[in-house]
């Protein structure tokens, strides 16, 4: 007899896998990063590949010094995607220390320093993104004006080699705003957000991503098509980015009712700033959200308010971070005291009543 | 009818067109027939014959060895070869006793009981009595002796009978068959059952994968005022008991209560067709259909089997192995076990023999969770398997079992969908095992101490007696020397 007898059922698997999970991710990041690839030109591709190649350094690294195997760790595509949405959130002609640190922060000291994959408490990338902006503010808040790759004004492969490696400062592109920083700057002059909101792209061009801003928060319909395919392909559910988007909506829809010349309107949250991407990449972290439905609504609904209050009352421009981190603190929490219901007990856990029993 | 919806559940590969197309086939007499004397959940049944006895078919083996027992008849006619210890179809491999029949190639019936030509005529509980002296078990899997489950209608009253033909199991399709080839003498079996029960009231739930045994079971069942077939959704586990009741009616049974507090008794479609054979013709239950199924088998298909058929017979007669397989499961691959041998008998439980490939079991070397929580969505008991889990890996049952551990059904949804390929399922089992043990011992430890504080009193009031009879008596003698002192003074 060949057969084994060493486990009980079940005999019969779906065909899912870790890999299978992250390769989805991955792949429905590849539309906006082509797109903002193209949007940047050769400093950003280089800035991609060397964070991309940092985290995989560190991955490695880790594994080696905590004697772990190697695989399947470091082909199952977890570490790619964490250094290929701590690239997103850089800004996109940011020096190669810059992707090289971050990769310390968020595979280091935020993934391997509480146990690897699936014990980390915060979401790697994003620890690696704070880390970087309040260690860095400057660097990290550098934007370019976008330069088309073979379009005029942009940099050529050895002068993108300059501004990655070299110390290439005043180059020409340098020194725009992204919409939220730029909005946060005139209402500290003075001028209402109604009147500074007039100045930027229009609505439809930042959706499109013609406009200055991190690596992948720019396009936000490629992000937003990328984040649907993951909710067809049920990697993600919509509990957590309709909560999300939906709270950020809301208040900035309702308090840019009450005075606009201090709130930004709804719609103006949700096509800035890394929205979409925090929504569906981010947020939707599986090691870091809570695990149940319920839960999940809570905890999306916290992000939201938290990104609303920090982009609105905040120093930062930018909120969706540290509101994700904010919240994965609170993940374990949410999971403790948000359970399913168990089936013919109340919540409480006792069982349930007959009809009739009073 | 209107349904309602159940919590989580899975789609799985069903992989059921493999033997549902073809006609129930008997199987020829095997050599020997090896009958253990427990196929039923209960006590063990004792023999009433000895070896070398000449026995004929349908003749009493064995009889029920309790209240909850079930009896073990001959499923041909023939000599017992002996009565011995033999490997149990059950993963453990443990040896258990056997009645082994070897088959005089004649297939004599004994005298049977006569069949009841009107059994809604008859005293409900005479019905029950025919039912536990047929032998009759739960044939879903569950194999809890059917008499006594027939019994809940004295104790409660009951609305409705529900027929389960769900077949949730992929591979599966023995009910399937029963319910195409034998959907009359399921209906009337049925009918029985409800009759024995007080339940006005038949629904037949078959999951709607299954058209062509809705349309024969619907089209058997229009004569019947007070049968009703519902298709119910191909939703992974609709055919347990508790979730199937809630498809139908929408109510949920309480923890720790049965469906039979909400007014239902739920059998299963073969237990059906068995009651119609014990009580319209005295024939105890002797054989059942076995789907023989799985990527190793060569011609697999529906076999109706003696009891005590050996599983390397069943394999033989569909064609052997074609490929030596990963996993050789009884049951379904889902809630099935896996089988310690080939050399195995089929019992009254024995729903489906499977030799799964490799590439059918889909194994994989467990991961690291990653936290996806489809698990906690799909798990149809609302329990957080991801969080039992870790809790049982460090041995901590308590916290396991606070989190509803033994509410778990054991279906292996969670297993199935993660992406981790962590053996939840099998935590949990050993988890309920551990747990279980650890309340007999607990009991046990209870009783001793029991035992030993009346000991101890007895031994107390023993010496208290004692040492008041001494006294008393130095008394009684210190009085006596006082007198005689007192005399002699």
């Amino acid at each position: 007899m060949t057969a084994f007898n060493d486990k009980s059922g079940p005999f019969t698997h779906a065909p899912t896998s870790v890999s299978l999970t992250m390769a989805t991710v991955l792949a429905a990041l590849v539309p906006a990063t082509l797109f903002d690839a193209w949007l940047f030109g050769w400093p950003a591709i280089f800035m991609f590949v060397i964070t991309v190649g940092s985290c995989l350094l560190m991955e490695a690294g880790c594994l080696i010094l905590s004697n772990k195997p190697l695989q399947p760790s470091l082909s199952d595509g977890s570490v790619v995607l964490t250094g290929w949405l701590l690239a997103m959130s850089l800004p996109p002609w940011a020096p190669w220390w810059v992707g090289l640190l971050g990769a310390v922060f968020a595979v280091v000291l935020a993934k391997h320093l509480f146990g690897g994959i699936g014990q980390n408490v915060f979401n790697p990338a994003m620890v690696g993104r704070v880390a970087l902006l309040v260690s860095f503010p400057l660097q990290m808040t550098s934007w370019v004006k976008t330069a088309p790759l073979g379009s005029e004004g942009a940099p050529s492969f050895t002068q993108a080699l300059g501004i990655t490696f070299g110390h290439v400062t005043g180059f020409d592109a340098m020194g725009a705003a992204s919409a939220l920083g730029y909005v946060k700057t005139e209402l500290s002059r003075g001028v209402p957000v109604n009147v500074s909101a007039q100045h930027l792209p229009d609505l439809m061009d930042m959706a499109l991503g013609m406009h200055s801003g991190s690596f992948g928060e720019t396009s936000a319909l490629l992000i937003l098509a990328g984040g649907l395919l993951l909710l067809a392909r049920r990697i993600i559910s919509w509990h957590i980015p309709v909560s999300l988007m939906g709270t950020l909506f809301v208040l900035g829809t309702v308090f840019s009712a009450i005075d606009p010349g201090r709130y930004a309107d709804g719609m103006f949250h949700l096509v800035s700033g890394a929205t979409f991407l925090g929504a569906f990449f981010i947020a939707t972290d599986y090691v870091t959200s809570p695990v149940s439905k319920r839960g999940q609504l809570v905890y999306g609904f916290g992000v939201g308010l938290l990104t609303w209050i920090i982009r609105t009352f905040a120093g930062y421009p930018e909120g969706m971070a540290f509101a994700v981190l904010l919240m994965n603190a609170l993940t374990p929490i949410i999971d403790h005291h948000i359970r399913p219901r168990v089936f013919g007990r109340t919540y409480k856990g006792e069982p349930l009543p007959l009809k009739g029993d009073k | 009818m209107k349904l309602f919806t159940v919590r989580g559940g899975i789609h799985p590969e069903y992989r059921k067109e493999r033997t549902s197309e073809s006609a129930i086939v008997a199987l020829p007499l095997p050599a020997a027939l090896y009958l253990p004397l427990q196929q039923h959940i209960g006590a063990p049944a004792e023999p009433v014959v000895e070896a070398g006895a000449l026995v004929k078919k349908g003749q009493l083996l064995a009889r029920a060895g309790g209240a909850v027992s079930a009896p073990v008849h001959a499923p041909t006619s023939g000599r017992i070869a002996s009565i011995a210890e033999m490997t149990a179809p059950h993963p453990s491999g443990l040896p258990q006793m056997t009645i082994i029949l070897e088959p005089d190639g004649k297939d004599e019936w004994a005298e049977l009981p006569l069949g009841l030509s009107d059994p809604f005529k008859a005293d409900p509980s005479s019905i029950r009595q025919r039912v536990a002296e047929a032998g009759i078990v739960g044939m879903g899997g569950a194999t809890f002796p059917s008499a006594v489950k027939l019994s809940l209608g004295t104790e409660k009253k009951l609305d409705v009978l529900l027929l389960n033909g769900a077949e949730c199991e992929p591979y599966l399709t023995c009910d399937d068959r029963v319910m195409r080839e034998f959907a009359e003498e399921m209906i009337d079996g049925a009918r029985i059952m409800a009759y024995a029960l007080g339940a006005p009231k038949v629904v037949i739930a078959i999951e709607e994968n299954k058209p062509q045994a809705l349309s024969i079971v619907s089209e058997a069942a229009a004569i019947q005022p007070n049968v009703e077939v519902v298709s119910v959704p191909a939703q992974y586990p609709m055919g347990s008991e508790r979730h199937l009741v809630q498809a139908i009616t929408g109510e949920e049974t309480p923890a720790r209560k049965l469906t039979a507090d909400l007014g239902i008794v739920v059998h299963n479609v073969a237990t059906a067709r068995a009651v119609h054979h014990a009580v319209r013709h005295g024939r105890p239950l002797t054989s059942r259909v076995v789907t023989v199924s799985g990527g190793a088998i060569a011609k697999p298909q529906n076999v109706e089997a003696p009891l005590g058929a050996l599983v390397s017979d069943l394999i033989e007669f569909c064609g052997g192995l074609s490929v030596p397989p990963r996993r050789v499961v009884n049951g379904g691959p889902m809630m099935g076990q896996p089988l310690p041998s080939l050399d195995v008998p089929v019992v009254k439980g024995t729903s489906g023999i499977l030799a799964l490939t490799a590439a059918e079991t889909n194994e994989h070397a467990t991961q690291p969770c990653i936290r996806c929580g489809t698990c906690v969505t799909i798990c149809p008991c609302g329990l957080v398997p991801v969080e039992m889990s870790a809790f049982i890996r460090k041995e901590n049952l308590d916290a396991a079992a606070r989190l509803g551990v033994r509410d778990c059904v054991s279906c292996g949804s969670c297993s199935y969908i993660c992406p981790a390929h962590i053996p939840l399922v099998h935590y949990f089992n050993y988890a309920k095992g551990r747990l279980n043990a650890l309340d007999r011992e607990a009991r046990k430890t209870d009783q001793i101490r029991q035992l030993v504080e009346g000991h101890n009193e007895r031994l107390e009031k023993q010496a208290a007696a004692k040492a008041a009879a001494a006294a008393a008596a130095k008394a009684a003698a210190e009085a006596q020397s006082t007198i005689e002192n007192r005399g002699e003074a």
